[in-house]
């Protein structure tokens, strides 16, 4: 909780903002007039300005992922497992920048923000992003923090895409790609349940087609649904098991309860629905969750990895957790398979957890260790 | 260095692509790296060897050689190693038969199961070997194929495998001429030079 005493923590960071004024055509065709990207750094940009490394976030994420904003923030950033002092991304070492993307709710500009031609909210009329939109305003970003060329580009699940379009779209500004728990494009299964979430926020009244600030209503409902759907799929059975198996919070299995919560994963689901809803945006979250489905890395290259990969000129980490299911480790083995193929560097470990996508987030001693061997090698040759 | 390793360094051609299969904890790709100038990939299973050799700098994916390797396409190396492991692995012959389509050139190593030492053993206590080298019991070891310098050959010459070179570790400073002369006699570890 506090950060004073933690010498692994990065302590009080303070989130600050870089306003661009030019124009960003979008993937989409349409272009945003201008924008703010919310942004946190740890550690220093050493003299060479090579020892940048980007943290790219997921669906759901932000820019706060190391440290503490005050200090009596009951938890730190979302990736404080992994950046710190003598964590794999080694803040005593690297000078980390994280971001919020462009079309998110924690600050930069997204749905929520004022639309400067008619003076109230984008709503559902925020541009479609992409993700190689964001990449692009990350690259401006870089610009403005005077990095030429990153030592890393680091994401898990949407960011690990988010990494691999770096590589793809600005080589020779990336020396390494690390991707984890990631896929080259979704499957069937995953738009499914992304389907789900969005009917989820949709079909709730108070969603009111997306204008939902302007008519003062909020889809808290439509959104828990969503983001209920979405933990589902971030755990594994096993993790759900061993956190909650078949606990009941009331009443008993003989005559069931008529309480309204029954089972204890029950409770949890409504907590984590609950939580979320009060803290994230609906229209973010079906920008995001559309800019994943569309995301499909070798597309353009005549939907082959190998010819996408050939674009690369980065050294690259692949990472998976073996009870992921959403992105399974044979969509990382994709990956590497495409790199090998492709004559590119790559090291690809396979973590045994039992805690499903989000095991990325989680303090997993070899997944620890192994990635911070690799960092090791980016540091040096940073 | 592992005696083995020293010996398949002059078959390496500076520069070239290289993939070690089952490399440990990358001493050998490190070498490789650094007096040859390799570009190396390693395949490794074990976590904590993995590490290290991520730890050297090294190119190391994590797969098990016994679940295939048809990820890597024909041809894509100059050279694939195996040192040490074509007795541990499954398929010996099919993992040689894919060894020889991913590169130009294999170089495989293993301990001779025809050293005298272990016919000695075998012979005279009419018990699997354990030593020095072989420290395992039949029923827990990983090395589930052992294989003579005799029975190697016969498999390549099955096969239409050539063999660019031998060579051979003896166990004592006199035995090189020994084990040169009568390989399946006083070899410990057999090298060979393979190509199709």
């Amino acid at each position: 909780m506090n950060t004073s005493t933690d010498s692994q923590s990065v302590g009080i960071v303070t989130p600050q903002i870089a306003r661009f004024d030019q124009p960003l055509l979008l993937a989409c065709g349409r272009s945003l007039p201008g924008y703010e990207l919310v942004y946190e750094t740890y550690g220093e940009l050493n003299a060479q300005c090579s020892n940048a490394v980007l943290v790219c976030h997921a669906l759901s994420g932000h820019h706060h992922a190391a440290g503490y904003h005050a200090g009596d923030d009951k938890r730190p950033g979302w990736w404080d497992e992994c950046i710190g002092p003598g964590k794999p991304i080694d803040t005593l070492r690297f000078f980390v920048v994280s971001l919020n993307n462009l079309g998110g709710c924690h600050g930069s500009t997204g749905p929520s923000s004022t639309n400067p031609e008619t003076g109230k909210p984008w709503g559902p009329d925020f541009p479609a992003l992409r993700a190689r939109d964001w990449v692009h305003s990350q690259a401006l970003l870089a610009d403005r923090l005077g990095i030429d060329c990153w030592a890393a580009v680091i994401g898990g699940s949407l960011g690990g895409m988010q990494a691999m379009r770096w590589a793809l779209e600005y080589p020779d500004r990336v020396k390494h790609c690390v991707v984890i728990a990631a896929a080259m494009k979704l499957s069937a299964q995953n738009l499914a349940f992304n389907e789900v979430a969005r009917q989820a926020i949709v079909s709730d009244p108070a969603f009111s087609e997306g204008y939902y600030q302007e008519r003062g209503t909020l889809p808290a409902q439509g959104l828990a649904l969503a983001r209920m759907v979405g933990h589902i799929t971030y755990l594994s059975d096993d993790a759900m098991a061993n956190k909650f198996g078949r606990a009941l919070r009331s009443g008993t299995l003989d005559q069931g309860s008529d309480g309204d919560v029954e089972f204890q994963v029950q409770s949890y689901l409504r907590y984590q629905g609950n939580q979320f809803s009060g803290s994230f945006d609906a229209n973010t979250y079906i920008l995001m969750t559309r800019a994943l489905d569309y995301f499909d890395l070798a597309r353009e290259y005549g939907h082959d990895p190998v010819a996408a990969f050939s674009q690369a000129t980065c050294s690259f980490l692949v990472m998976s957790f073996s009870t992921d299911w959403r992105f399974s480790p044979a969509r990382s083995r994709e990956i590497v398979d495409a790199l090998i193929a492709a004559d590119k560097p790559v090291s690809y470990f396979d973590i045994d957890a039992d805690g499903g996508h989000d095991a990325f987030l989680m303090p997993i001693p070899r997944y620890l260790t192994a990635f911070s061997a690799y960092m090791q090698r980016v540091g040096d040759e940073a | 260095m592992r005696l083995d390793l020293a010996h398949i360094l002059r078959w390496i051609d500076p520069g070239s692509r290289v993939l070690d299969l089952g490399c440990g904890d990358g001493e050998f790709l490190q070498l490789l790296r650094d007096q040859r100038q390799v570009r190396g990939t390693g395949l490794e299973i074990d976590d904590d060897m993995i590490t290290a050799a991520v730890s050297r700098g090294l190119n190391i994916v994590e797969q098990n050689m016994d679940e295939g390797l048809s990820n890597f396409p024909d041809q894509s190396f100059d050279t694939v190693v195996m040192a040490h492991a074509l007795q541990a692995v499954h398929y010996p012959d099919k993992v040689l038969d894919e060894m020889l389509r991913i590169g130009r050139q294999c170089i495989v190593t293993f301990p001779n199961f025809g050293h005298w030492r272990c016919r000695l053993y075998l012979g005279t206590r009419g018990r699997m070997p354990v030593s020095r080298f072989m420290p395992y019991h039949w029923y827990d070891t990983p090395n589930i194929h052992f294989c003579t310098v005799r029975d190697f050959e016969a498999l390549c010459y099955n096969k239409g495998i050539h063999i660019l070179a031998r060579d051979v570790v003896g166990n004592t400073q006199r035995q090189p001429v020994l084990a040169g002369t009568w390989p399946n006699l006083f070899a410990t570890t057999a090298i060979y030079h393979i190509t199709r």
